[in-house]
């Protein structure tokens, strides 16, 4: 523990000197925030409370950037291997990174609530409980999937190719940029097997509908499956250091990780639930987007 | 033979189809500075690298501080210190911080700003690591490996791609450390190194042990002859270069001749003559009493830094 502690701490201060880093947790996700507030929500507190959800998405689901590329420099530059020397376990390492994560991304999350109820008057954000639960679970599980790209990728470029993959589909298919109502029928029924559009959800949820986040079952549930299979997944695949080789099982280790999603997806295109209250609750707040035929009250899940 | 706190039997080493160490064995006794001397690929860093639990052996067994590196990594890590090649730390983890961190993670530490002192790091204590200069990054490896008082110390290549300057530094340093009755594995190329720095030395080459001992035993297997090295203008018979006066023997290395002589000046008069008869021209000439690169050459034939 006191090893996770000491390694976190610097993790953390090594990464507040990085002009990059705060580009990307800072300015990135300042921009995002405005033009999703002034421009999507034209300043509205109704629409831009809608639009928290996928602004703190984003905010959140960028870890599994800054995690990937930091596990990959480190091990490409020899700097794992001086770590190695040390009596230090593996999963001292993942779990101090993000560890370090939470402290990093929260102030961001934080700052942009903030933002919002003084600069557009949101006076609700629905449970704020649910909301923290939520943001924690996904620098978890967004973080261990970092982990686990930097494990099956060798080079930094790589890792950059397969992050640019991740990164499209998790922002346009989920919902985090167009409202999952607004997206074409196949495209929504795609979401529906990517662990970002339950989290977007699941943020709505709580924000909009005051969802408590043990009533978000779905959400809670398969977000912890993956946050757990991810960071087992990460600790069985870590490599210290640069030249060897992965084992040849290991890709099909990473697409494990995939299946509680899977699963869950074929499970939610059955049921249509997340679909019409993810309707339900841009027709309400948006004013647009289409609802299906089932709707369900839009304070039940 | 009374203590060996690292031991190696037989110890087999493979990449792939490759064998880089191909049944190495030696003991080191506690107090002793031993050195694997070799030139680049020869298997040292392959060795030296299972020795500190980093790569698993294919085959044969090694203890150090009678621990399995494989069975009893963490027992391993708290008894030995390491500098290792291709290493690096985070561009902007500041020198102290970085001392601090790895003292963190041991049961037994050294006081980590007496280290920085010692090894004339206390005024770039504030320093990011990527503002030290080679010389500094290296004393820094050093006194991080010191941090946890190991009992076993290896230093791989140690001054390679140091300037000369900062060499002799790092070489007081370990003979500091000798002094201390560290006991000490380094790998090196530089002969002057092995010579300087160890108190037996063991000779690799194409992952084999060809020889090992004190310096002063591996030198005197070239007996007590003084090396002459010449370049001609033409090429000759080196059987020839044998039967002069006063010459053991002669070897051709890299187009140069290496006579070993018993009888220096008559052996160089009689080249002299030699050369005169054959209508053969001396191009260099350098006397030297014999190092190790001449038991190197004796050996292999080839020289260390090939």
């Amino acid at each position: 523990m006191k090893t996770i502690l000491k390694l976190a701490t610097v993790r953390i201060r090594i990464t507040l000197r990085n002009k990059t880093f705060l580009f990307f947790s800072l300015v990135m996700p300042m921009a995002i925030f405005f033009l999703y507030t002034g421009v999507l929500a034209r300043g509205k507190p109704e629409a831009v409370r809608y639009w928290m959800g996928p602004i703190l998405s984003f905010t959140v689901m960028g870890t599994f950037w800054g995690l990937s590329m930091q596990l990959v420099t480190w091990r490409e530059q020899g700097i794992l291997r001086r770590f190695r020397l040390a009596p230090i376990a593996p999963s001292s390492m993942i779990i101090s990174s993000i560890l370090a994560n939470y402290l990093l991304i929260m102030p961001t999350v934080i700052l942009e609530l903030l933002l919002a109820r003084f600069i557009y008057n949101v006076t609700s954000f629905g449970n704020l409980i649910s909301v923290f639960v939520l943001v924690i679970l996904g620098i978890t599980a967004f973080g261990a999937m970092g982990l686990v790209v930097a494990s099956v990728t060798n080079t930094m470029q790589e890792t950059q190719i397969i992050n640019q993959l991740l990164w499209f589909a998790l922002i346009f298919l989920s919902g985090a940029t167009i409202p999952l109502a607004a997206l074409p029928h196949m495209v929504q029924r795609i979401g529906l097997f990517l662990p970002a559009t339950y989290f977007v959800y699941g943020l709505q949820r709580a924000m909009l509908a005051d969802a408590h986040w043990y009533t978000l079952g779905t959400v809670v549930v398969s977000l912890l499956a993956w946050a757990a299979l991810a960071a087992f997944i990460s600790s069985q695949l870590f490599r210290w250091e640069p030249e060897v080789k992965l084992p040849r099982n290991a890709k099909l280790w990473a697409v494990a990780t995939i299946l509680p999603f899977v699963l869950l997806g074929i499970w939610s295109n059955q049921n249509g639930k997340v679909l019409s209250t993810s309707a339900n609750m841009a027709s309400s707040y948006l004013g647009e987007g289409r609802p299906t035929e089932n709707t369900p009250p839009a304070d039940k899940r | 033979m009374t203590n060996p706190v690292l031991q190696v039997e037989n110890l087999v080493k493979r990449y792939g189809e490759v064998e880089a160490v191909r049944g190495v064995s030696f003991s080191v006794e506690e107090g002793e500075v031993f050195g694997l001397l070799g030139p680049n690929g020869a298997g040292k860093t392959s060795t030296i690298e299972v020795l500190e639990g980093l790569r698993v052996a294919d085959g044969g067994r090694a203890t150090v501080c009678g621990l399995d590196p494989q069975r009893n990594p963490n027992e391993l890590k708290n008894e030995i210190g390491a500098v290792l090649q291709a290493t690096s730390l985070p561009d902007k983890l500041r020198v102290s911080e970085a001392i601090r961190l790895f003292a963190g993670f041991y049961k037994r530490t050294r006081n980590p700003n007496e280290l920085l002192r010692r090894f004339g790091l206390a005024e770039k204590r504030h320093s990011f690591y990527n503002q030290l200069s080679g010389g500094q990054k290296q004393r820094l490896a050093l006194a991080m490996a010191l941090v946890n008082d190991p009992r076993v110390l290896f230093l791989d290549e140690p001054t390679a791609g140091l300037d000369p300057q900062v060499r002799r530094e790092i070489y007081t340093i370990i003979e500091e450390l000798k002094r201390e009755k560290k006991t000490i594995v380094l790998t090196t190329h530089y002969i002057e190194e092995a010579e300087k720095l160890c108190d037996r030395v063991a000779i690799i080459d194409h992952g084999k042990l060809i020889a090992s001992g004190t310096p002063r035993e591996l030198k005197q297997r070239s007996g007590d002859t003084t090396r002459v090295e010449v370049r001609l203008a033409k090429p000759t018979a080196k059987e020839s270069l044998c039967k002069l006066d006063g010459v053991a023997d002669a070897l051709e290395v890299d187009g140069a001749y290496v006579l070993h002589c018993q009888r220096t000046a008559p052996a160089i008069v009689a080249l002299v003559k030699y050369l005169e008869a054959q209508g053969n021209e001396l191009v260099s000439l350098e006397i030297a009493t014999p190092s190790l690169e001449d038991v190197f050459i004796e050996l292999t034939g080839r020289r260390l830094r090939d």
